[in-house]
Order: structure tokens, then sequence, then C-alpha cells
């Protein structure tokens, strides 16, 4: 190698590759990723909101300051979810990107990295936007929230790390409807995002408490209320542990499926 | 042929891929030397793809020795690849990027810097004859064009070796010559290509040397002149005869050729005099629609190896 610095990296070499091809739809992302917010928390958190009193339930806050963090991080998970589906098998039976780049020095490391950096650089982007809305809307409570920019990174990684090995793992798309309707909208609607899920019946409370969205949601919330507590820590290493097996899972058939 | 011959860029001996129970290359031997154009024909599913994947280095063998450039594939794959130039079978381009982006990119995968990789990019253009587009989307190009983009894309690094899948597959015949063309005055710049077809006559253009695959083995090898000396006649005479009367017709020319091969549409003698074997044909009062005297092709070798025509 001529150079050691980072831009030489081969996960940058094949991370660079989703850079160009992101330059073609940038405008309409972006947009998407203002308007939403503006939206939701118009509707829901200003509209339906004025019908809500702060409740003892809701933690004694506004309805917007409730659903605003729960928003962000549902925000960040269906990011992650999405970036991790049509684009990996598209990558590995359509535009076949992944196969250029496994005849090139690139290992099959090297190009998951890249494809990973690349989901958590859209992550990244999708809810410090929606973070920055929620703070004009007034949704934030506290300077920590700020933390909560890196939590929604965590967040999206946990879903995106098993869902890119999954996907990985497909031959044709047909799984992806169901993974969205029986898995992302679920959780989506009901991990205490929008209500709190003591108030849902015992049985649906724990499968809430398995899902990666409501510790997500949790974390998020203490960090833009400003009240952290000692089960945000138990949130961070669930979520982390849902990242890095899904990373070893899709380590595992990146060689298997581009690897000498 | 010895085991060792350190002059070889690429040496296999008893390679074998399976995928499962199915044998896909059925433990092969080969020899590539440097600057020499080498072709492995074949048809459709003789192992011809599994052992360039091999070579390339994305698909490890199951059982045999292969080495590439002195270096063994599983320690030294990506050293390998490095040093490598691949055309697959299917083009891998990113449609809606642009011809330059795309060799740009697959540039940088190799560690180029940006400038090196843009430059190098306009000049694989103007060599493949694609500098007019370089700004375009590849989308709307013709078959041919990506073909040669996809070329273009395979000599960034400037390889020692290029692999070419089935380079001209697909293409209409002007656009195959152009392809042809290109791929002759990069054997000419002394780089090493090893080539897969189903086309006699690509194989004959372009190799030096190639073996004729089947069923995962190495039927036969050497060069196209010598393929056809050793296992065809100098000549061929075609006789076609009306819908259905090819076996009837093909009785009456028995014992004039001392091969004959009958095929679905005609008939085939083995001759070393053409001219002789069609006056020999007319004088039997033959009711033939055509009768054509042709050279051997390697597609008669092929016929001769396996039974069967190349393309069906």
């Amino acid at each position: 190698m001529t150079s050691t610095s980072i831009s030489s990296l081969p996960a940058i070499r094949s991370y660079r590759y989703w850079l160009a091809a992101y330059r073609r739809t940038w405008r309409g992302s972006i947009s998407t990723s203002v308007v939403s917010p503006v939206l939701y928390l118009a509707a829901m958190g200003v509209g339906l909101g004025s019908l809500v009193h702060r409740s003892a339930a809701i933690g004694g806050v506004t309805y917007l300051q409730f659903i605003g963090p729960g928003l962000l991080a549902a925000t960040a998970m269906q990011v992650g979810a999405a970036e991790s589906t049509y684009a990996v098998l598209g990558s590995f039976k359509w535009i076949r990107v992944y196969h250029a780049m496994a005849a090139t020095p690139l290992m099959p490391i090297d190009i998951l990295i890249g494809h990973l950096l690349w989901i958590a650089t859209r992550i990244a982007m999708a809810s410090g936007i929606y973070l920055a809305v929620v703070a004009a809307f007034g949704g934030i409570k506290s300077p920590l929230a700020l933390l909560a920019w890196p939590a929604c990174l965590l967040i999206g990684m946990a879903f995106a790390a098993p869902i890119v090995a999954f996907s990985s793992s497909r031959e044709t798309d047909s799984g992806f409807a169901a993974l969205n309707r029986f898995g992302i909208v679920p959780m989506f609607l009901f991990s205490g995002t929008f209500f709190p899920i003591s108030q849902l019946p015992e049985v649906l409370r724990w499968i809430a408490y398995a899902t990666p969205l409501w510790h997500g949601v949790e974390l998020v919330r203490s960090l833009c209320l400003g009240h952290l507590v000692a089960a945000d820590l138990g949130h961070v290493a669930y979520l982390a542990t849902w990242a890095a097996v899904g990373v070893a899972l899709s380590v595992r058939q990146y060689q298997r499926k581009l690897g000498v | 042929m010895t085991d060792s011959q350190p002059q070889s860029l690429i040496h296999a001996r008893g390679l074998v891929k399976k995928f499962g129970e199915f044998v896909a290359v059925d433990g092969i031997d080969f020899d590539v030397a440097p600057g020499e154009a080498f072709g492995f024909l074949g048809p459709n599913g003789a192992g011809k793809s599994s052992t360039m994947r091999m070579i390339g280095c994305v698909s490890p063998p199951t059982a045999g020795t292969l080495t590439i450039l002195g270096l063994d594939p599983h320690r030294d794959g990506a050293a390998i690849r490095g040093r490598l130039g691949v055309v697959p079978q299917q083009d891998t381009l990113d449609l809606e990027l642009t011809v330059h982006e795309n060799l740009l990119i697959y540039g940088r995968y190799f560690g180029l810097s940006k400038s090196e990789a843009s430059e190098r990019a306009t000049e694989l253009l103007d060599f493949v004859q694609l500098l007019d587009r370089a700004g375009d989307k590849v989308e709307p190009l013709s078959g041919g064009m990506k073909r040669r983009l996809t070329i273009a894309r395979s000599l960034i690094n400037r390889p020692d070796v290029l692999l070419l899948d089935e380079p001209t597959t697909g293409l209409d015949p002007q656009a195959r010559h152009v392809v042809w063309d290109r791929l002759f005055r990069l054997k000419q710049q002394g780089v090493t290509l090893v080539l897969t077809t189903h086309y006699m006559d690509e194989a004959e253009q372009l190799c030096d040397r190639l073996v004729v695959m089947d069923k995962g083995t190495i039927a036969a090898e050497g060069s196209p002149r010598e393929l056809i000396n050793e296992y065809s006649t100098r000549d061929v005479v075609e006789v076609r005869f009306a819908v259905g009367e090819n076996e009837i017709g093909a009785d009456k020319l028995f014992g004039l050729a001392p091969r004959i091969e009958i095929l679905p549409d005609r008939v085939l003698l083995y001759t070393d005099d053409g001219d002789e074997c069609v006056d020999a044909v007319n004088d039997r009062g033959v009711m033939a629609v055509s009768t054509l005297v042709r050279r051997s092709t390697l597609e008669d070798v092929f016929l001769r190896l396996t039974g069967r025509t190349l393309v069906d």
C-alpha cells in the first residue's frame, strides 16, 4: 500500500461506492428526512397531543415530549431496516456490485463493513435531522439529548446488522414484506413509541420488553427528557448485543457467498 | 508434462469443484504460460465458468492444486486478485452511474488514488472507443458497448492476466469483431488472456492454445490447428437433404469418406480431399438439397470428441 491513511482502508474503498451511488438520490432522501418528522410531530405531537393530558403514565410531560423521542428511536429502526434489505439482496443478485468488488483485492469482510458503514451513515443522517426537528418543536428537555444521536445510531445498527444477515441469506425478496408486516410495523406501533407499554395486556407487554425497539425508545426518551436511570445501561447492552450478533452472522454469510 | 512448471502463470493439477454432490469440475490439469492466449472451449455446463471463478480467487477449489502467479489462492487471494483483470460472464456494471464513474470507483477498489484512477479511466475509455460516452450513464449503452466498458474496467489495475468469461456471448457479429480486435491488441501488448467460449470461431481467432472441456473434464488440449489435425480431417463436405430424408440420404453416402456424422439437419463427410468427395457424391446420384466443401473447424473437433455439437 502506498498510503496508510483512512481513505486507503479496504472497507473505505467499498464504502465509497455507496457514497457515489447516493449522489444520484440524495435530494429526495434528505427532503424525506426533513418532511417526515415535521408531519408526524405536527399531526401527532401537536394535534393529537392537544387531547392528551400530562398524565403520570407518560411521565408527566407533554405528549409531544413523550412521542418525540419515541418517533426518533422508531425512525432509527426504520432507516436501519430499510437500508438493509433490497440494497443487500440487490448487491448480490441484481446490480451484483458485491461480485464486482469480490473480484478485486477487497475481502468479503471489507465489502460487508463498507456497506454497514454506509448504513450507519444513513441512520446518522436521518436521526440527526429528526433530532433537530424534535428540538425545534420543543420536544427536548435536556442537553443530554445530544447523546440521543449516537443512541439512535446504536438502535439503527441493532436492526440493520441482523437484517443484513437475513437479506444476504435470501435468494429472492419474498421475505421482506413479511419482515416489515410482522416485525417492523408492529414494533413501530406497540413498543412504547406512541403510548407506554404499561397500557398493554400483560402477555404483549412481555413481548414488547423483548423487542430491541422498546429498549431503544426507553433509552432515547431518558436522554431527551434528561433523567437517566441505571436501566439505560441495560438498554445499551441489549441493543449492542443485537448489533454484535447481527454483524457476526453477516460476516459468516458474506464469507460463505463471496469468499475463497 | 512435468509437474513443476515455474514459468507458468497458472498451474492446475487435479482441480476439482463440487457443489454438494454435483461435480462441476472433475480433476483437470492445465498450465497457462506468460503472454499466451489460453482458452476453455466447451458447451454450457462443461465447467468453464467454475474453473474461471477458481482462477479468479472468488470460489475455493474443492480439491487439487492451483497456483496463480506462483501464489496460493486460499492464502494470497487478495494479492492475486490485485494482479488479475476479470470480465465476468454477466456484466456487473452500475447502470445508473456514468461510464467514467464506473471505472473510477472500480479503480479505487484496488487502492488507486482518485487522480490515478481517473487518468487511467480516460486512457482506457479511449482504448475501448468509449471516450465520447464518458459522461453518459451506462444504462442506455448497447450490449457491445457495455462489454467493452467491462473490458476497460478489468484493465484499470494493469493486470498481468486477463480472465474473460464468454466475452462476446450475446453480441451481434459486428460488436464481436470490435471486442476481438481490442483483445488482440492486448495480447500483442503482452497481456496473458484466459478466456472461455462456446464459439469455435472465437477460440480460433484468439487462442494460441486451448482445452476442450466436456462434463467437467478436459477432452483434448492443443493449438486450434493441432486439434484439428489430430481430431479431424482437412476438409468437410456438408450434404443437406430435404426435411425428413437425412437418414435415408446418409445411407447412400456410405463409404464415401473415412468418417461420416449424421446431424439432425445435415450429413458431414470427413475427408482429406473435399472436391474429390463431392464428385463422388454427385456420381452416386444422391438427391441432395445442397452440398458444400469447407475446412474443418474446432466445431468438428468437438463433435468428434463428444459426439455433440457445441451450440444447440
